[in-house]
């Protein structure tokens, strides 16, 4: 009986599964890397309708993040600052300056300033602003040193498996309540370990790993 | 060593015993096994089967029709509601999965048993074991709701860092039916490929050789093939064996594990394999009957497999019913007046005996228990009797009973014990939607319809076993040897076949 199958086929199995192999690694590592938020996100910096500067004003002036965020202790939804809230200094400070013609314009108009949203999370999930920054999650842990921003980027990948990586490990990121609003806090890790043991037990932090926990 | 020369028996009485009447009847030969099973492959389809295709083709095109509408919509359109949230989906994947488990018994436990009647019917109980499966798989993959999410059940790193609950039975089920499944594909195919090769070689149509030789692996019938092949399939009889009891034994802990009245019960795992296996062999004879008419198989499907599947079916079934018994008379003896109100009130209590008798209103679900009582404990006791194993219609009448009796049972236990919570409040009743009976009728069109495309395009019987079981395999056969014990030299030939040392 001839063969069917001429003598090269011999290796093709090996050679199809050897390809398959090959071509499943590119795409479990592609899509690890190009389709997480890791990638997605982080670095997202959009042009805003007004330039403002948080290092002139986070860093060079001091001001603390809650007098513009107000209700980041409050509420569950850390709020974008009104037009009222610029012109309560700018009435006075920098008055005649070109980059504040969108703020002077709203202020008249009563219509607010379309700022673009950076840091969005899903429908699904709840987030508590007041929950996290009551407890020892600082600003910097999710946002990144926005003291030292001219423009806003998302810094951090705000993915699910970053959640949990505070969730699981609370003691790691949790710091004193003094030093939430502190964007320029450092501490050594070993430091760190100390401190953190120490705030979860006392204040007795046990961040949700369920899945109602966040997805109510 | 094996002695051929044992002494004729001293006396006539128990030779019938002895000398076993041979698995094969008809005094078929080899050839005749190569040539039947072959063309029944190689022939044109009757017009029948093409009729019976395009049928079960179109029931079976309700399993997309429904799952699309139900992935599209949305897995409310289910019957599901509170308090019953599992209900025909679970019943269904229980059922689909418990008719596999003879597929297995057959091509695994009795082959390390070396019981040789197997070989005529293994191929097609194991490929009912496989389209079975691929049945049972569909509902729990698709109860989820957000089917494309179903790959979170398997522990693969993923971004969102969720890893599975081990302690759940229900990632055990994951586990133990995918195993299942796979293994059972391969133990398939690896008996498949002599066969395949057969087929091969005897294929006109260069697209058949092409397509027969690719799935026969090269195979040559070699001596050394024959010989990691006979290794193989040992090694993969070992592995399937403990899955004829574990798979549907984790199946039962999705129930037994909680803390539901009803389901809470340590009778169930081996309850569960008991009744799957049941389940089974009744699918097997319902299936296997048809096809001894249709392909002429009574020398190969002899009277004497149909009757040792009645027997099996009669034990199964029997233990069945002790289980069933057994349940109910834990939760009256145990006093636990909620288990107690689950079996008499949710599910004995019928309108016209056992309700009036406890003097308690008729239960919701009474039709169910009663529908599963008389089909799985009544039924099989007919084959007791010798004569009705013997009339293929009236087995094949028989084993429709449990089939629909394994369904019942399932749906019993499922809706019955969820269907009036603690709380009054939380008291429901379960009708199935469109939806729910559709995708159901479904599954059954396309287990009949791959089943026909077996049938048509591979061996449906082992043909390389059946023959190592045939006298002319022996050795010592000699068709022109005649002795005066039987006169048949088939079987006086063949020590095994004849009784003598194994």
């Amino acid at each position: 009986m001839p063969n069917i199958f001429p003598r090269w086929t011999n290796w093709l199995p090996l050679k199809v599964a050897l390809i398959i192999a090959i071509l499943g690694f590119l795409v479990v590592n592609g899509v690890t890397y190009y389709f997480t938020p890791k990638y997605t996100r982080v670095g997202y910096m959009p042009g805003q309708p007004v330039s403002f500067d948080h290092s002139l004003h986070a860093e060079q002036l001091g001001l603390d993040c809650r007098y513009c965020h107000t209700g980041v202790e409050k509420a569950s939804h850390s709020n974008v600052p009104t037009v009222q809230t610029c012109m309560a200094c700018h009435l006075h400070v920098q008055k005649q300056s070109a980059k504040l013609a969108p703020v002077r314009a709203a202020w008249e108009s009563g219509e607010p300033i379309r700022w673009v949203r950076i840091h969005q999370a899903p429908d699904y999930v709840y987030f508590n602003h007041a929950a996290h920054v009551n407890r020892g999650i600082s600003c910097q842990s999710c946002h990144g040193q926005v003291n030292h921003m001219t423009v806003v980027w998302h810094h951090e990948p705000q993915s699910m498996g970053w959640c949990l990586e505070c969730h699981r490990r609370p003691e790691n990121f949790i710091r004193d309540v003094n030093e939430v609003y502190n964007l320029n806090y450092t501490i050594s890790t070993e430091e760190q370990r100390i401190l953190g043991r120490k705030l979860v037990e006392e204040w007795g932090v046990q961040p949700p790993q369920n899945c109602a926990g966040c997805h109510r | 060593m094996r002695t051929f020369d044992l002494p004729a028996p001293a006396t006539t009485e128990g030779l019938d015993l002895i000398n076993r009447r041979p698995l094969v009847g008809g005094k078929r030969k080899f050839a005749w096994i190569t040539e039947h099973f072959s063309q029944i492959v190689e022939r044109k389809a009757p017009f029948w089967w093409w009729v019976a295709v395009l049928i079960t083709g179109l029931i079976a095109s309700l399993v997309p029709l429904t799952l699309a509408y139900q992935v599209s919509t949305g897995v409310g359109v289910w019957g599901l509601n509170n308090p019953v949230f599992w209900a025909w989906d679970i019943t269904n994947f229980v059922f689909w999965i418990g008719i596999g488990h003879a597929g297995t018994l057959i091509s695994a436990i009795l082959f390390l048993t070396r019981q040789k009647w197997r070989t005529a019917v293994n191929r097609s109980a194991e490929a009912m074991t496989i389209f079975a499966v691929i049945c049972a798989g569909i509902f729990p993959a698709f109860h989820v709701g957000r089917v494309w999410f179903a790959w979170w059940l398997f522990p693969i790193p993923n971004a969102n860092v969720i890893w599975q609950n081990f302690k759940s039975p229900l990632l055990w089920d994951v586990f133990a039916v995918s195993t299942y499944f796979t293994v059972s594909l391969i133990f398939w195919y690896i008996g498949l490929v002599p066969d395949l090769a057969t087929i091969r070689d005897r294929a006109t149509s260069k697209i058949k050789k092409f397509l027969y030789g690719l799935f026969a692996l090269g195979w040559r019938g070699s001596n050394r093939q024959w010989s990691h092949y006979e290794k193989a399939y040992l090694i993969l009889a070992g592995i399937s064996t403990p899955l004829v009891l574990s798979v549907h034994s984790v199946v039962s802990f999705d129930f037994a594990t909680s803390v539901i009245p009803g389901w809470h019960t340590t009778i169930f795992p081996p309850y569960f394999v008991a009744g799957a296996i049941f389940g089974g062999f009744a699918m097997v004879l319902t299936l296997l009957i048809p096809c001894r008419w249709i392909f002429n198989l009574k020398d190969v499907v002899t009277d004497k497999h149909i009757d040792n599947m009645c027997k099996i079916v009669l034990l199964t079934g029997t233990i069945v019913g002790y289980a069933y018994l057994m349940e109910l008379f834990i939760a009256i003896y145990s006093g636990n007046p909620f288990e107690q109100w689950v079996f008499l009130r949710n599910r004995v209590a019928d309108p016209f005996i056992f309700g009036p008798l406890m003097n308690v209103p008729p239960a919701p679900y009474w039709w169910a228990y009663w529908a599963m009582m008389i089909s799985n404990v009544i039924a099989p006791q007919f084959f007791w009797f010798k004569k009705i194993r013997k009339n293929l219609l009236l087995v094949l009448i028989i084993v429709m009973f449990p089939n629909v009796g394994m369904w019942y049972e399932r749906f019993v236990i499922i809706a019955t014990s969820i269907h009036r919570d603690f709380v009054t409040s939380s008291w429901g009743y379960f009708s199935p939607t469109w939806v729910d009976i559709g995708l159901f009728v479904g599954t059954i069109g396309l287990f009949t319809f791959l089943f026909l495309l077996f049938i048509k395009f591979l061996p449906m019987v082992t043909m390389f076993e059946v023959k190592a079981v045939m006298a002319e395999a022996d050795p010592h056969y000699d068709p022109k040897k005649k002795t005066k014990k039987t006169g048949d030299p088939l079987v006086d030939n063949n020590p095994q076949l004849s009784g003598g040392a194994h």
